[in-house]
């Protein structure tokens, strides 16, 4: 291409995105905007995200849409990267000029979209960040989940009912939810009489656990408290076997994704985490909820894709009572959600902006996920 | 006690795999002085090969005994893997070859993105879970330490690529020529080598062996993703360095290095208050430190500049 020609074909695209720019300005839909990391490390909880609120999406839309908009959903791919939320999130505020956020589901990753949703003046619903500073941003960010002080005593609670005095405890350094997730375990377990054998750690993306998981074997502990993502975890069981330990592990509502057992497989056997909701909730609600999702994409619906879903539900509540897209309103009447009949439970937020909801224990048994009990708070 | 002999094993299976890696980076370096970045890539590739073999040849390596469907896996892998690594050269390379060493050096920056990116698209972004081609069962008998199989084998399988490797280049005709290129290019072009079958032949060789260690890397820690060879490809690059890049036995003893120290902080950092989570810090400040007393790596020759 001759310099001329270049700079002619810069020109004329330049020309065109700002045509475009021009059209999606038009009023006649409402814009949300979702951040999920659809790929990387911690790629099915955006996948499995996104696959809910597209679905409320959808159905919103198919019910004649609100304030007689149809909704239009901009997602942005955060690709599991640090720094990566909190630019796609500006990018949605700015460019397409959303008027509310849904997501992130790592808390991480929310952490970073959290000031830029509260400087902008744009509601924010997080579905699935469990780290309790995320809604400390500031009063235009919402969480429709549990928190980890309530997680973290959820799972100390059940090791200590199952009679497991010593745990060990690996953590994922570089993740905000693990290393909170730990603390509150640790915080609730050591006050009740439980002991911590070994404290390691690790950073996401590693691969090579023997050597945190050889220090903790020499502890001999009854369990392994393992409070980061599905995609390490699976690796961390997966090895954990190799070098004879046959101490069970535990976790939080991040190892909710199929990979976990696909990856880790025979190595996940008798293993438990909390999670926001079972799939195999035989309540009408969540049975609806768990056909349509197979219908529309195949496979059943995690606990990612209920939250994700109920994200959505809450927010469209909250446009329809609010009766206005208006920052200031839209956060009032989503502050103002009270018994909200969600597919994880009844949402009612509280003055923190946090949800109390139950959690549930789930247990790896035959390969599948079943549901073991229900703890509420 | 046992609990030191432990994380020293463990270091050093570890320490192999990352050898593995680097054997490819090191003899493309050697040969041609150009750093193939896209290395990682194509050892993702292997491990995807492998996996996408393993689907296709399923009934037929199901009733053969592992060590074969290994090798038959290995075996196709790595012929495919080469004849990619050719292709990638003569796109990709070839093109850049008279010009500075700069630009096919940022050219393999972008090759190896292309690939991950490629590898996004065709594969997806999750992880999908990698057959198990070599058992991970425990070796018996060896005390209060455990050794699993697939640990071994892989450790052999180095060890086996590191002497054939070295042989090639070091008594086939195909070695001296790659060595001769090495030395001078024009200079061997007048003794009657045919350069671009040579670098043809190195990048063939190369790619080979990348994906040979993805594929072991692969049955250690069976969750392959298109990303999968970076921070393998990273710690490999630097394994090379430490050991004198260029220098084939230097790559194999800059991967144990690199192997045993990072295990070992891994392991014992805790104690000293820092989490394992920041082990691969401290690794690379000892690595730096090596490099601050020996530049050159550890069996690297200096080279001089002639002003």
């Amino acid at each position: 291409m001759k310099p001329a020609n270049l700079i002619f074909a810069t020109a004329a695209s330049v020309f065109l995105l700002g045509l475009s720019g021009c059209k999606s300005k038009d009023g006649d839909t409402i814009n949300i905007g979702e951040v999920a990391a659809l790929t990387g490390g911690t790629a099915t909880f955006g996948q499995s995200s996104h696959n809910g609120t597209q679905m409320a999406v959808d159905e919103i839309n198919a019910a004649g849409g609100l304030l007689g908009k149809q909704v239009k959903l901009f997602t942005e791919d955060d690709q599991s990267k640090q720094g990566e939320a909190g630019i796609v999130a500006k990018k949605l505020i700015s460019r397409s000029k959303v008027k509310a956020l849904l997501g992130e589901v790592a808390s991480s990753k929310s952490l970073e979209m959290a000031p830029i949703a509260q400087s902008a003046g744009v509601p924010m619903i997080s579905p699935a960040s469990t780290n309790p500073k995320v809604t400390l941003a500031g009063d235009y960010v919402f969480r429709i989940c549990f928190i980890d002080p309530f997680q973290g005593t959820v799972m100390s609670k059940f090791a200590l009912s199952k009679g497991w005095k010593k745990v060990a405890i690996l953590t994922d350094s570089k993740q905000d939810y693990s290393v909170g997730l730990t603390e509150f375990f640790k915080k609730h377990y050591t006050a009740n009489g439980g002991t911590i054998t070994s404290e390691q750690s690790y950073g996401s993306g590693d691969k090579d656990f023997k050597a945190q998981l050889t220090a903790i074997k020499s502890g001999a502990p009854d369990a392994i408290f393992a409070s980061g993502y599905y995609n390490e975890v699976a690796l961390i069981a997966v090895q954990a076997k190799e070098l004879g330990i046959n101490a069970p592990l535990l976790g939080g509502d991040g190892w909710d994704s199929p990979s976990l057992i696909e990856v880790g497989g025979k190595a996940m056997e008798g293993s438990f985490f909390s999670n926001h909701f079972s799939n195999e909730d035989q309540s009408p609600a969540i049975q609806k909820f768990v056909k349509d999702y197979q219908s529309k994409h195949g496979g059943k619906p995690d606990a990612m894709a209920a939250l994700g879903y109920d994200s959505a539900m809450i927010l469209f509540d909250a446009i329809k009572r609010a009766n206005s897209v208006d920052g200031p309103a839209l956060r009032d009447a989503i502050a103002a959600t009270k018994g909200f009949p969600g597919i994880t439970g009844t949402i009612t937020l509280d003055a923190d902006r946090n949800a109390t909801k139950p959690a549930v224990i789930l247990a790896v048994k035959g390969g599948k996920v079943v549901y073991t009990e229900t703890i509420t708070p | 006690m046992e609990q030191f002999f432990q994380q020293l094993l463990n270091g050093l299976f570890q320490g192999a795999i990352y050898a593995l890696i680097a054997l490819g980076y090191t003899m493309v370096y050697g040969v041609l002085r150009f750093i193939n970045f896209a290395h990682g890539d194509v050892f993702m590739l292997g491990a995807f090969s492998a996996y996408g073999i393993h689907k296709w040849l399923g009934p037929a390596l199901a009733w053969m005994p592992w060590p074969l469907a290994l090798f038959v896996i290995l075996l196709i892998a790595m012929v495919a893997c080469a004849a990619f690594g050719i292709i990638i050269e003569l796109l990709a390379y070839r093109p850049l070859r008279a010009r500075p060493r700069l630009n096919v050096l940022i050219t393999a920056i972008g090759v190896s993105l292309f690939i991950e990116y490629t590898g996004q698209l065709v594969f997806g972004a999750t992880q999908r879970p990698f057959p198990t081609l070599i058992p991970r069962t425990a070796l018996a008998n060896t005390g209060g330490l455990t050794i699993s199989i697939a640990q071994v084998v892989v450790l052999g399988i180095t060890v086996a690529l590191l002497v054939g490797l070295r042989f090639i280049v070091m008594k086939t005709r195909m070695g001296l020529a790659m060595r001769a290129l090495s030395l001078n290019p024009t200079a061997s072009t007048l003794m009657g080598v045919n350069n671009s079958v040579v670098i043809s032949f190195t990048f063939g060789l190369g790619s080979a062996l990348a994906a040979a260690g993805g594929i072991l890397y692969a049955s250690l820690y069976p969750s392959i993703e298109p990303f999968m060879g970076v921070q393998p490809g990273l710690k490999a690059f630097v394994a090379a360095v430490l050991g004198g890049i260029g220098n084939i036995p230097g790559a194999a003893l800059g991967g144990l290095i690199l192997g045993v120290t990072e295990t070992l902080v891994k392991g014992y950092s805790q104690d000293v208050g820092i989490p394992s989570g920041y082990s691969e810090a401290v690794a690379f400040v000892i690595l730096i430190l090596i490099l601050v007393f020996k530049p050159s790596g550890l069996l690297g020759k200096v080279e001089r500049e002639k002003v």
